[in-house]
């Protein structure tokens, strides 16, 4: 097994997004991202993610080793469309999420978040 | 069987009916990435949780699908609806096969 170079899985986040959308159109409102501007430990980080009516929502670290971090499926007793977590970042990237809308649409955030030591051992 | 877990989570004791409560879970585990070398150079296995689920009275409300990039002792923030008293029953599943359970109960 190898190890990827830092930054591979840029496209293989691409990937990863146009599976949960299955191609389709993705609009830029609708969904709120927090993170921190600058995390000095990419170990634990904590993120939130909000959008109104989704009925799951994705997120991505895209400069991680594997650009995977969580999906949040919302059940029929959710009180809001929010969850918050920490996560790990291998270095400064940009993390996204993106939110399966009610409708069937779906929309797109996306924060930089500058790291100063990184999270994934290696 | 990951040594060590332990699962906590923080609801109130009691709501109105109808009102919107948040949980704070949290479960100790290492969360091992699978990215990681061990002193002689091996790729350490992975092992994390990879699903964690919460339902009230059996109606779900909020599934969760966690990948190596969520950070040791998983810990999740989130909000419920409470239509009634009941109890808030709680599952992590292990990479292991091993399935972690906590419930709590609210009166309304």
């Amino acid at each position: 097994m190898t190890v990827l170079p830092f930054r591979a899985s840029a496209a293989a986040a691409e990937d990863v997004i146009n599976e949960f959308t299955g191609g389709a159109a993705v609009a830029d409102a609708g969904i709120d991202l927090t993170a921190p501007e600058i995390a000095e430990n990419g170990n634990t980080v904590p993120v939130s993610v909000s959008a109104e009516g989704a009925t799951s929502i994705l997120l991505l670290a895209t400069g991680n080793p594997t650009p995977g971090v969580a999906t949040f499926n919302f059940g029929p007793l959710a009180g809001a469309q929010s969850a918050s977590t920490r996560i790990r970042l291998a270095g400064t990237q940009d993390v996204v999420a993106i939110a399966k809308l009610a409708d069937g649409s779906f929309a797109r955030a996306s924060k930089t978040v500058k790291v100063t030591i990184g999270g994934c051992g290696g | 069987m990951a040594s060590g877990v332990k699962p906590r989570v923080k609801v109130p004791k009691k709501a109105a009916a109808g009102d919107v409560i948040t949980i704070k879970s949290l479960i100790s585990h290492k969360m091992e990435s699978g990215q990681r070398k061990d002193g002689s150079g091996n790729l350490i296995p992975r092992s994390i949780i990879n699903r964690f689920t919460c339902d009230f009275n059996g109606q779900n409300v909020i599934d969760v699908t966690l990948e190596p990039a969520i950070s040791t002792n998983p810990y999740f923030e989130f909000e419920a609806q409470v239509p009634e008293a009941g109890e808030f029953k709680f599952t992590w599943y292990d990479d292991d096969g091993d399935v972690y359970e906590e419930t709590k109960s609210i009166a309304v």
